[in-house]
């Protein structure tokens, strides 16, 4: 997939110890330990209600943590939230754009929160215009725009203050692939001038392209770190066969299949065979008599990892 | 887009940051910026009703209602317009504000994403209330403007007492509108229960507020609601200002003084309830 290890170690500009987040009763985010280093893309990856959007809340200062510790660029969340916001950029789930005003004045609006002068925001906007590819919305207003367009048009006014580290809420949920490929070719300009990329995703894809490391959560504990590739590396195999038996039939089937592969997995709608060889392993699977509806043979994934880890699939 | 795929200006200037400190001085005035962009949308609708609401008032209450009080010799010595020209002004800052203060900071949680987005930035809590005040206050003023414009244009006022209402009026609107704020932004869901405010205190207000008649011509249990009034002490003052009213120095202190309280309350309210909602 491409994903470089962390060359370069720097100074963490994030590190987190034993972060805790309760809201009430319920404990969002459950003591958890992370660093992440100047130049870095680190994701959270995890399933909707896991704790990664209240960690980079927290990151962001605008939710105040109830236990532990959480320093940004070397400041306390919890006591100096407009210093450290001055050096992010937060591209929140929501997008949170003023929808009724005109896409350029959405950028200068911005801009000013940041106390720069007027003329640097607005030739800054013209420039951000371009990088998010909105160059012919210019003028239009915001609730006219699809969800790929607003979603850079929210990148474009992340970066107005010339940000640090860049916070990605969840970046390409609810936009069709295109618009995802788009928006990823941007973060990638990003990450080669530098620039410190936390992102959150419930897609293993998205994790596969942007991150150099992340963290697998899952009801607010970190469940397993490291790279991509090396996640899949010892939480996985190098290919997954995915057989289908026919509704009914895969949990039978499955109890045949012992010595096949690393290990199984049965899913309501197929098995997963792990095994370094897929195609030996359907082979095995044939020479028993077994005889699938459908098979397919693929590279294994995070998707695996995270199967692996909490028994259950990221996506519901 | 293939045309527009490179760009050569770097998505990070780092020639330039960002610098807390300033946003700390000025944050305040950037709300106020972001707001008047949001006017410029609905602009003509507030120059009809700045040019058309004093018109219609006076000449229908002058017209109308004055001829017949001023047949018994106007009120306080004055004729029925003068007497109730101030406090028209009055009514309508408070009006005008409430609106501002109503749609403006519920929309800025819920429709227009105005606060949930300045929390991002190093904008402060207070820094949001107090920006949507001096934005109150910058739809207020042509409000006024057109008003006093009318008030010399009919005779009604000499044109430097006219303007003294002008500071009144400001007061009047900070007040009312902390206070209508600090309620608005405990609001979470709009179950219709906004237009109460119009409908049930700005309107009941306007009419015990010896708005259109003396304060004292009321029964005595019902003075007390002019008392804790923003509005009759904005009248009164705009009265003493205009047509030199009768007050006692002691009651122009206390005018001024219990309208800086509800400001003061309201402001304190106000930024607590930006401040806890805010905090995810």
């Amino acid at each position: 997939m491409g994903c470089r290890s962390v060359a370069r170690v720097t100074e963490p500009v994030i590190t987190a110890r034993a972060l805790t987040k309760r809201y009430g009763t319920l404990t969002a985010v459950d003591g958890i330990d992370f660093e992440i280093a100047r130049g870095e893309s680190f994701g959270f990856l995890g399933p909707n209600g896991a704790g990664k959007s209240t960690t980079m809340r927290m990151i962001a200062a605008t939710s105040t943590r109830t236990d532990g510790e959480l320093t940004v660029l070397g400041l306390d969340t919890n006591r100096h939230g407009p210093e450290i916001r001055a050096q992010l950029g937060i591209v929140p789930q929501g997008d949170l754009l003023d929808e009724e005003l005109r896409v350029i004045d959405n950028l200068t609006v911005y801009g000013r929160y940041f106390g720069l002068p007027r003329s640097y925001v607005k030739q800054r906007a013209e420039e951000l215009l371009d990088f998010a590819q909105l160059r012919e919305k210019r003028t239009a207003r915001v609730d006219g725009l699809s969800g790929g367009m607003k979603r850079r048009l929210t990148i474009a006014r992340g970066l107005i203050n010339n940000p640090q580290i860049m916070l990605l809420d969840e970046p390409t949920t609810g936009l069709d692939p295109q618009a995802r490929h788009i928006l990823w070719d941007r973060l990638f300009r990003l990450k080669e001038e530098g620039v410190t990329l936390v992102v959150t995703t419930h897609f293993m894809d998205e994790a596969e392209q942007l991150c150099d490391r992340l963290v697998v959560i899952d009801k607010g504990r970190i469940v397993a770190e490291g790279s991509p590739s090396s996640l899949i590396r010892h939480y996985s195999t190098r290919e997954v066969l995915e057989v289908r038996f026919g509704s009914g039939r895969n949990a039978d089937a499955a109890a045949h299949l012992a010595g096949i592969g690393d290990r199984h997995e049965v899913l309501p709608d197929r098995v997963l065979v792990y095994a370094d060889n897929g195609e030996h392993a359907l082979q095995a699977v044939v020479e028993r008599g077994l005889d699938p509806v459908t098979s397919l043979v693929r590279r294994s994934s995070l998707e695996d990892v995270f199967l692996r880890l909490t028994g259950r699939s990221l996506i519901e | 887009m293939s045309a527009r795929l490179t760009t050569h200006a770097p998505a990070v200037d780092r020639s330039m940051a960002a610098d807390h400190r300033v946003v700390a001085r000025w944050g305040w005035w950037a709300v106020v910026e972001h707001h008047i962009h949001r006017m410029r949308r609905y602009l003509v609708t507030l120059l009809v009703t700045g040019i058309g609401s004093p018109v219609v008032y006076l000449l229908g209450l002058g017209a109308g209602l004055g001829v017949l009080v001023d047949g018994g010799s106007g009120i306080e010595g004055v004729p029925y317009l003068t007497f109730i020209a101030p406090a028209l002004v009055m009514s309508t800052v408070m009006l005008t504000s409430s609106q501002e203060n109503t749609y403006g900071v519920f929309g800025g949680f819920k429709w227009f994403n105005t606060f949930t987005a300045m929390r991002l930035t190093p904008i402060s809590p207070a820094q949001m209330a107090v920006g949507v005040q001096v934005a109150a206050l910058l739809r207020v003023v042509p409000v006024i403007a057109f008003y006093l414009a009318a008030l010399v244009l009919f005779g009604i006022a000499d044109p430097l007492r006219a303007l003294a209402l002008l500071p009144v009026g400001l007061l009047l609107s900070v007040a009312f509108g902390f206070a209508v704020m600090a309620w608005v932004a405990t609001q979470k869901d709009d179950r219709g229960q906004l237009s109460f405010i119009e409908r049930f205190v700005v309107v009941p207000l306007t009419l015990f507020s010896g708005t259109y008649f003396p304060l004292d011509t009321l029964p005595g249990y019902l003075q007390p609601i002019g008392w804790i009034s923003p509005l009759w002490h904005a009248a009164e003052l705009g009265r003493w200002a205009m047509y030199g009213h009768v007050l006692s120095a002691a009651r122009v202190a206390t005018h001024v003084g219990f309208l800086l309280l509800v400001a003061a309350v309201g402001a304190w309210s106000s930024i607590r309830t930006f401040r806890r909602r805010l905090d995810e």
